[in-house]
């Protein structure tokens, strides 16, 4: 999908948060000089295009007593990849699964996936499981809990 | 169930649970929202503003996919202990930085940086290694394998 000039400018007043108030695509139009109608066929057809993977309540798991966040790493050979990384996405626990670049000989690791659970040894728990469902007991991996948040907020695009 | 969620109310919770997408793309889509609830449009903009103000949601509105509009990367950099929280305050200063946590590894500090540009990540990524005197590892998304349907938060 190409992003004109105006969907950036959509993306701007929205991407902080809808207004909370009973016609919000009207007050969202009304800041950038389109119709209701035109801003919510945007954002319809951003969602369609994947431009938006989801649109609605954006909850803080910190806040909710999913205090224990990880991001577990594994070192997959690339043929093994795509199979761990679909299965592993499949997981009801798993908010995000992601395969970033090696940078060798720091960062052996080519999987990421984030775990928010209610305490660290559940977590680990569940990491324990997984290895042994998908068949990854030969995969090194690291978990990577959270300490500090510095911060925690919506991209920003412009 | 967590002390935090046993305080939620029961609509609070649906919201919270049904409405991570979706969010109707109609005129009124807190008046539908209400409709399916049985709760009114106002009870409803009342209860998510709340939870807003608590900080129990951050929003209620679009994540987008990364790279789809503009460009990120995911980042990390080992900074001695005891500067950890002056880098991190340097790197949260950031607009293009969006997340900045702590992790519990050699690599200590873990940071999103999103731009409308590939240019603009790079010289923020660049203005960060510069201050912290350390290399920043830079791990841009390649492929993503999760849809992100929203958090379970009851099961």
């Amino acid at each position: 999908m190409v992003l004109t000039e105006c969907d950036y400018q959509l993306i701007s007043a929205i991407q902080g948060g809808m207004p909370l108030v009973s016609h919000p695509y009207a007050e969202v139009g009304k800041e950038i000089g389109m119709s209701e109608k035109q801003v919510i066929a945007r954002i319809g057809e951003m969602q369609a295009q994947g431009v938006i993977k989801r649109f609605g309540v954006v909850v803080r798991h910190h806040e909710l007593g999913y205090t224990a966040n990880a991001m577990v790493v594994w070192d997959l050979p690339d043929e093994r990849l795509d199979e761990a990384g679909e299965s592993l996405g499949a997981q009801d626990c798993v908010t995000l699964c992601y395969q970033r670049p090696r940078r060798l000989p720091e960062w052996p690791y080519n999987l990421f996936c984030m775990i928010h659970g209610r305490s660290r040894e559940k977590v680990l728990a569940q990491v324990e499981q997984m290895v042994i469902e998908l068949g990854l007991s030969d995969i090194q991996h690291e978990v990577l809990f959270s300490g500090q948040r510095f911060k925690q907020r919506g991209a920003r695009y412009q | 169930m967590t002390p935090e969620q046993d305080t939620l109310s029961k609509l609070e919770k649906r919201l919270l649970n049904d409405y991570q997408r979706g969010l109707p793309l109609s005129a009124t889509p807190f008046a539908d929202i209400a409709d399916a609830l049985g709760a009114t449009e106002a009870k409803v903009l009342s209860t998510l503003s709340d939870l807003q103000e608590r900080g129990v949601i951050s929003r209620v509105g679009p994540v987008f996919m990364p790279q789809k509009a503009g460009a990120s990367t995911l980042a990390a950099v080992a900074v001695p202990p005891e500067e950890l929280a002056a880098a991190a305050v340097f790197i949260s200063a950031f607009d293009e930085v969006n997340h900045n946590y702590e992790r519990l590894h050699r690599l200590n500090l873990w940071f999103v940086v999103t731009a409308p540009d590939q240019q603009r990540v790079d010289e923020v990524l660049a203005e960060i290694e510069r201050h912290c005197n350390q290399p920043v590892l830079n791990l841009p998304l390649m492929k993503h394998f999760h849809i992100d349907l929203g958090f379970p938060l009851w099961c």
